[in-house]
């Protein structure tokens, strides 16, 4: 059962072609891994699915709906990539107030600041806290709505270890639970701890896999090294 | 963990939902009250700008039979002060909704693009009710200032204003796309209306063209209000018609607001 499925998607951003048609599906309740160098499109594919983006053709449908659509609102998270909090509230305020568009109470939302590790610093304001935190409590702002699909964007940029791997852990209980996560990320060790990979480059599709399909597309147990390998396959078939 | 799938998925609809303006419009407040310099400005501001005023006239004679000029002009900047006020910090409020992406992630969550309007719109309008009373005990009180129907009244289109000025606002804002132009769009905006509303020069003395862009600017009607409170001891028709043409430009401003804000960008 897929969660997202993207036929033809064609995104212009001014003059520029960003997404020039792409086609994929994403399975339900499983963490898939949206990655590619900065400026490939991830970002744009991501506002795609959550339907803030403007397409110039193709369909984008999540959850048998299409994206965007007032149904979707309440089941479908987004986290972009720079913090949406709000910098003058606290974050277990912040947490409160999205917990209460989504029709939830303070007690999910202190339960969504307590999944982040933010327990502690929950009655700071955002505008205090590090990066790192920040970003943290932008998605328990997500999480608190309990949505079934979430969309994060490059989630762990600026964590620290520890942290990163709280979070993919945190990532992989909530797919465990039925939620579909689409994560993307720009640095390919992260690629491993997803079950599915999407490579995109220039806006293009390189692959459409699992880790360990892609080790073995790439003749590579790196999977940076076998990324590099299939993008140069690509390379030569083309020319 | 609280993200389940058993959540039982909640159909939304565009339409307005009043839970959702009251926490919009709590946690506008709230971020306003993280911010005690703002709160002290935007209470205190108004009765010091007066207070200068009060002084600057204070030893003028007034003619015989007429309203001094500070009774004139004091009462209505009593409507002035929260127009301006609520303008400005609305369009800066909102320009930061729209450049830190709270905006973007609002608008993929169940709230209608009015709830945010609104909730903006009662915000700051309990925040310029508290403004106004303030401001009206000190002027009534401290200055002497003569009103000489009820001072509710006044209150009242004070916050009318401020409405006017939240939905002028949330508008402009649009229109910025940084603080630097958000913050030059009250002189655009606050400046004219000031000139042209029969302040510095009675409307009948206007020439015809300048007495006609006053006719359609919102500020005229504000005025004319708090003059015919200022006048009479009893509401007047003509005052409550003004007060609601004030508050019909409020609502036609915060429907083209909620226009600029699309959900879909490039």
């Amino acid at each position: 059962m897929d969660a997202v499925t993207v036929t033809d998607l064609v995104v212009d951003r001014g003059r520029r072609r960003v997404l020039p048609g792409l086609s994929f599906a994403v399975p339900a309740g499983q963490v898939t891994g949206l990655l590619g160098p900065s400026g490939s499109g991830k970002t744009t594919l991501m506002r795609a699915l959550v339907g803030v983006q403007q397409v110039r053709s193709g369909t984008v449908t999540v959850l048998g709906e299409p994206a965007g659509s007032p149904a979707l609102r309440s089941r479908v998270g987004y986290v972009t990539q720079a913090p949406s909090v709000y910098e003058d509230l606290t974050v277990r305020e912040n947490a409160r107030y999205f917990a209460a568009l989504y029709g939830k109470g303070s007690r999910e939302a202190d339960d969504a600041v307590a999944d982040v590790g933010l327990a502690d610093a929950a009655g700071q304001l955002v505008g205090n806290l590090s990066g790192g935190q920040r970003g943290r409590a932008s998605l328990a702002c997500a999480l608190v709505g309990g949505p079934e699909v979430l969309v994060l964007d490059e989630p762990t940029v600026g964590l620290d270890p520890v942290l990163r791997v709280e979070l993919w852990a945190r990532f992989h209980a909530l797919a465990d639970a039925g939620t579909t996560l689409v994560v993307s990320s720009h640095v390919m060790d992260e690629a491993g701890r997803c079950d599915r990979l999407l490579l995109l480059r220039d806006g293009e599709l390189i692959a459409d896999s699992t880790p360990a399909q892609l080790r073995a597309d790439g003749r590579s147990e790196d999977l940076e090294e076998a990324f590099l390998n299939v993008v140069r396959a690509r390379e030569e078939v083309a020319a | 963990m609280s993200a389940t799938t058993s959540t039982p998925p909640r159909v939304t609809t565009g339409h307005v939902s009043p839970r959702l303006i009251m926490a919009t419009t709590g946690r506008v407040l709230r971020q306003l009250r993280h911010d005690h310099r703002t709160i002290a400005m935007m209470l205190v501001l108004p009765s010091v700008l007066l207070g200068l005023l009060y002084l600057l006239w204070q030893d003028l004679p007034t003619p015989p039979g007429q309203l001094s000029l500070f009774d004139r002009v004091g009462l209505t900047m009593l409507g002035i002060f929260p127009f301006m006020v609520m303008f400005l910090v609305t369009s800066i409020a909102m320009l930061r909704e729209r450049t830190s992406g709270t905006l973007e992630r609002l608008l993929t969550t169940p709230m209608a693009r009015l709830d945010l309007l609104l909730g903006y719109g009662i915000a700051f309008g309990l925040a310029a009710a508290l403004q106004a009373v303030v401001t009206v005990t000190i002027a009534t009180t401290v200055y002497d200032l003569e009103v000489t129907g009820s001072v509710w009244l006044v209150v009242l289109i004070a916050v009318v204003d401020a409405v006017l000025g939240v939905a002028l606002g949330l508008l402009a804002s649009a229109f910025a796309r940084s603080e630097f132009q958000a913050v030059q769009f009250m002189p655009v905006v606050v400046l004219p209306q000031f000139f042209l509303c029969g302040l510095l020069v009675p409307r009948e003395q206007m020439a015809g063209w300048l007495q006609a862009i006053s006719d359609v600017l919102p500020l005229t009607y504000a005025v004319e209000a708090l003059q015919e409170v200022g006048r009479s001891t009893e509401a007047t028709g003509t005052m409550w018609v003004d007060v609601a043409i004030v508050a019909g430009a409020a609502l036609i401003a915060l429907a083209l607001a909620a226009a600029t804000l699309r959900r879909r960008t490039s």
